[in-house]
């Protein structure tokens, strides 16, 4: 610390122009980069998504063939999880563990510089795939083999590369936040006192920590039986198609957390805030995201109810599944009855909040109708899983960034960003949003697959609408891109509190955050 | 480009209004699970809806009290923040209270699903192998084996107008046919990828996975024609290998029966005849465009780098004894198969002497259906 204090003298410094992010070790430069890169992401993984969608207009192939379809589905599962909405959480983490728990910077800055700069390079060969002969990963983002082993383009190596990469910047990534959190809290702040966003954020990086080797193990298998003679998923020598759905789907399914606990943990600072009232049960909130991390490793193969389990797998399986219900029903109503009797207002980030709360119980209520077993055999590999995640992941994960990053914004800029504007881009969004995947819950049950390019013509109407909606959320997105970069320009400065209902050390440095905060520690209470 | 797609977007737009305004066309705005035709698909059904209406219930009241919250606890109104936190008898009560739901849920489950995993005492066996992009059936009990392809109509319909051909996407050139009131099971599995067999009105949807064989058993109580698709992304073609269905009485399955064995001895025999160019050059273009054309294009010039094209290729010109082994042994490590397994003799003859003759391969050669015997 005292080091730190030493430094106090030239805060202001750094590096100009290009040196400056190149070289950067502040945290908060760093999330700078996070967020821009993922903001990208999700222009090119929305693009992608606009084809799609554009394809899906009417029945028979109009844009490009089967193939390509394939890919832009792949890719944009890949990008948008990979690259937009992992980013954006390490993005905000970033600027905001630091500020929240009273510390100067991230424990590790350097490491912390070579986690955001392996994504560019790793995002770009990635995206660099579409364009090699025989074209890119065309397997879906869960990649199942040997589709995605024997059957895949030659592309896929790079794929499998680029994978390696984005897990080593997530590993790197999530040890720099486990030490940040467990080393550099100012006096006083115990661990029952953490702000939930830092809590959130421990309880998903240890689960980073725990499946991105998974993920890391299965893509090797991978490639191996590509080009080394191995067999780990060819049932012709002697391996097990389904050995990559276990391997895969442990990943997977502490993953679908690692996007949605730090979303809990930004809603969880945002409706305190608007309410004027504090969180209802903190202290069941730190268990309920405990207890979710937890189940989250035992649950995996409820992806796989109609592999041909036995039946004693798919029962437990299910019985496990279920249950999380229970922890995430106890965050629904703890942000209920933090609502309850407190003195609300709606400014843009209480809106993403609020979108989020009622959308995301949506995605949970579906997510526990997949859950049950036999049921799922029918909705299995159609559309309604589609809208299903679309729910948890995009007015899940996605709507709690955006409320974050309006909730922060001040804070970051040091200026106020145009609130009729912004509110305009929510309900545009919010809308668009409804149009675009409510729909696609019926067509899952009227019996519309997955994954397919072209469709019988009974799902014509809703797919028309669903493409609808999706042009106009797609759409949204240029005006949101807008609203941001005004408010960097400029605004009516924020104050240092910004919110009057805020609380927490983030609100009491100024607005916009010096370069370097708490370089002598606050002292909690 | 841009004249097309506004052209999309404004046909699609007048679609809309028509279809939105038109009443027969409402039938089609699908809702919902079907309720389909065995007891399986009933009961997964039931359940559906048993969890949709508990998760309606719920909503309502989690919504109500966001939206009653909102409305009545806004500072605008005056609302002055309460300073309640932390209560264990309520947290309690919100953990225990959905725990007993969740059960309630998990025994009708349990039962359905012990009840469809119950393959036993089939009366038929049918063996349902998914290829890229097609199925194969055999029939067990009887001498029946044949594939099951994309329609024709539907398949030249993807790039044209899918809208004028009935059941587009969802008709194949040889269905599947079972007796009702008889307890079908099916043995599921892949030659190459994972692909999947669904068919909702059973409620059947398995896994075909190369080395392993899944089974589902269905008891049809309706006769009639019953369609689903491939659920598993499975490449290319995945949205492109339908699955038909048809369910007939017991004496119309079994007339099937031996119409099936017949046809199969008349191609035996026709294998031993000398056919001429016109009979291959027409026999060839069908076996083509259902087996071959789905990734060597039915204008013969594959796709770059995925696919080769056949047309010029010096193997459908020149090489005559590799153009018949690719074909019967197929190349491992790659997405062309062996075919030898899959087409009779008489096919094979036909689609070599079309690959060789169609599209200015024009090699005047011609292969017989004993040479292809001879070959294997
Ligand atoms: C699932 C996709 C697929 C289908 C269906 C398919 N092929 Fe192929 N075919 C391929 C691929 C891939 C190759 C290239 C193999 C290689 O790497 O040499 C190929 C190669 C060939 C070649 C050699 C071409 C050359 O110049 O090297 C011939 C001949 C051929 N196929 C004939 C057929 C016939 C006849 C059919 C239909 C009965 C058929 N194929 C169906 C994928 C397919
Ligand atoms: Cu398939």
């Amino acid at each position: 610390m005292s080091e730190a204090t030493a430094n106090g003298a030239h805060h202001e410094e750094h590096a100009r122009g290009i040196s400056r992010w190149l070289f950067t070790t502040n945290h908060k430069d760093i999330g700078t980069l996070y967020l821009w890169f993922s903001f990208v992401m999700l222009l090119i993984g929305g693009a992608m998504a606009m084809y799609i969608r554009a394809e899906l207009w009417e029945p028979g192939i109009q844009l490009s063939d089967p193939n390509f379809f394939n890919q832009m589905t792949t890719l944009h599962g890949l990008i948008m999880v990979f690259g937009a909405v992992m980013p954006a959480f390490v993005g905000l983490a970033n600027w905001q563990v630091p500020m929240m728990i009273g510390a100067p910077d991230m424990a590790l800055p350097r490491m912390n510089n070579w986690s955001f700069w392996i994504l560019p390079f790793a995002g770009l060969l990635l995206v660099s795939t579409i364009f090699m002969e025989g074209g890119g990963p065309n397997f879906g983002w869960t990649m199942h083999a040997p589709l995605s082993t024997t059957y895949a383009p030659p592309s896929t190596d790079f794929f499998i590369f680029a994978v390696h990469l984005l897990g080593l910047s997530s590993i790197m990534g999530s040890i720099n936040i486990i030490a940040t959190i467990l080393n550099m809290r100012a006096p006083g702040m115990t661990l029952m006192k953490m702000p939930m966003f830092v809590w959130s954020w421990l309880i998903t990086a240890f689960l980073l920590i725990a499946v991105m080797p998974v993920l890391a193990g299965a893509v090797t298998m991978m490639l191996t039986d590509r080009n080394f003679g191995t067999s780990f998923f060819d049932a012709a020598g002697g391996g097990d198609p389904l050995l990559f759905q276990h391997v895969f789907w442990f990943f997977g399914h502490p993953e679908v957390y690692i996007m949605i606990l730090p979303a809990f943990g930004v809603i969880s600072q945002i409706i305190p805030t608007f309410a004027r009232k504090p969180l209802f049960g903190y202290s069941s909130m730190v268990y309920a995201t405990a207890s979710i991390a937890f189940l989250s490793f035992i649950v995996w193969a409820h992806h796989m109810y109609t592999t041909g389990m036995p039946v004693s797998g798919e029962l437990y399986f299910m019985y496990a599944t279920v249950m999380i219900a229970v922890p995430t029903g106890v965050k629904v109503f703890n942000w209920v009855a933090t609502m309850w009797k407190g003195s609300m207002t709606f400014e843009t980030p209480m809106l993403w909040a609020l979108g989020f709360l009622v959308l995301f119980t949506i995605g949970g209520f579906t997510g526990l109708m997949l859950g049950v077993a036999p049921a799922d055999f029918q909705y299995h590999d159609t559309y309604f899983v589609v809208a299903h995640f679309h729910y948890v992941l995009v007015s899940g994960a996605l709507f709690a960034i955006i409320a974050g990053v309006f909730y922060w914004l001040p804070k970051w800029t040091g200026n106020m960003y145009d609130e009729k504007l912004a509110k305009i881009h929510f309900w545009w969004a919010m809308i668009s949003f409804n149009v675009l995947f409510f729909p696609q819950h019926f067509l899952g049950l009227a019996g519309m697959p997955r994954r397919i390019p072209d469709y019988a013509l009974q799902f014509t109407e809703w797919n028309v609408i669903s493409s609808i909606g999706g042009f106009a959320f797609g759409a949204s997105w240029l005006l949101f891109l807008y609203i941001i970069i005004k408010t960097i320009r400029g605004g009516e400065k924020a104050t240092d509190e910004v919110w009057e209902g805020a609380d927490g050390l983030e609100w009491t440095v100024p607005s916009p955050a010096p370069y370097h905060t708490f370089n002598t520690a606050p002292e909690v209470k | 480009m841009s004249t097309t797609k506004t052209k999309h977007a404004s046909s699609g737009l007048v679609a809309l209004v028509t279809l939105l305004a038109s009443h027969s066309a409402l039938a089609e705005w699908g809702l919902n699970m079907t309720q389909g035709v065995t007891s399986i698909s009933r009961q997964l059904y039931g359940l559906h809806m048993l969890v949709l209406w508990i998760c309606v219930i719920i909503g309502i009241g989690v919504f109500g009290a966001i939206f009653y919250s909102i409305y009545h606890h806004r500072k605008s109104r005056g609302a002055k923040a309460a300073e309640f936190h932390e209560s264990t008898t309520v947290e309690v009560i919100w953990t225990v209270v959905p725990f007993l739901i969740l059960v309630g849920v998990a025994i009708p489950a349990t039962k359905t699903l012990l009840y469809l995993e119950d393959t036993r005492d089939a009366d038929i066996n049918i063996k349902v192998t998914g290829y890229q992009w097609k199925w194969k059936y055999d029939y067990l009990d009887e001498d029946i084996s044949f594939f099951s392809n994309l329609a024709p109509t539907s398949r030249e319909a993807i790039s044209a107008d899918p809208t004028k051909v009935e059941n587009y996407l969802l008709e194949v050139d040889n269905p599947i046919v079972v007796p009702v009131n008889k307890k079908v099971r099916f043995l599921i599995t892949a030659d190459d990828v994972i692909h999947a067999w669904w068919i909702p009105e059973f409620g059947v949807k398995q896994d075909a996975i190369p080395g392993f064989i899944n089974d589902a058993w269905a008891v049809i109580e309706e006769p009639g024609v019953y369609r689903g698709q491939c659920a598993e992304l499975c490449g290319k073609d995945h949205g492109y290998m339908p699955i038909v269905v048809e369910a007939k009485s017991e004496t119309d399955y079994l007339a099937w029966v031996a119409e099936q064995k017949a046809t199969a001895a008349a191609d035996a025999e026709a294998a031993g005849k000398t056919w001429s160019m016109d009979e291959l050059m027409a026999k060839g273009e069908t076996v083509y465009i259902t087996s071959c054309a789905a990734c060597h294009q039915a204008n013969g010039e594959g796709l770059t780098g995925v696919f080769p094209a056949i047309k010029g290729s010096p193997i459908a010109t020149e090489d005559l004894p590799a153009h018949l082994d690719i074909i019967l042994n197929g190349k491992a490590g790659t997405s062309m198969q062996a075919f030898g397994a899959q087409l009779t003799d008489t096919e094979i003859a036909a689609v070599i002497t079309y690959q060789r003759n169609a599209w200015g391969n024009n090699t005047g050669e011609m292969v017989q259906p004993t040479e292809i015997k001879a070959a294997r």
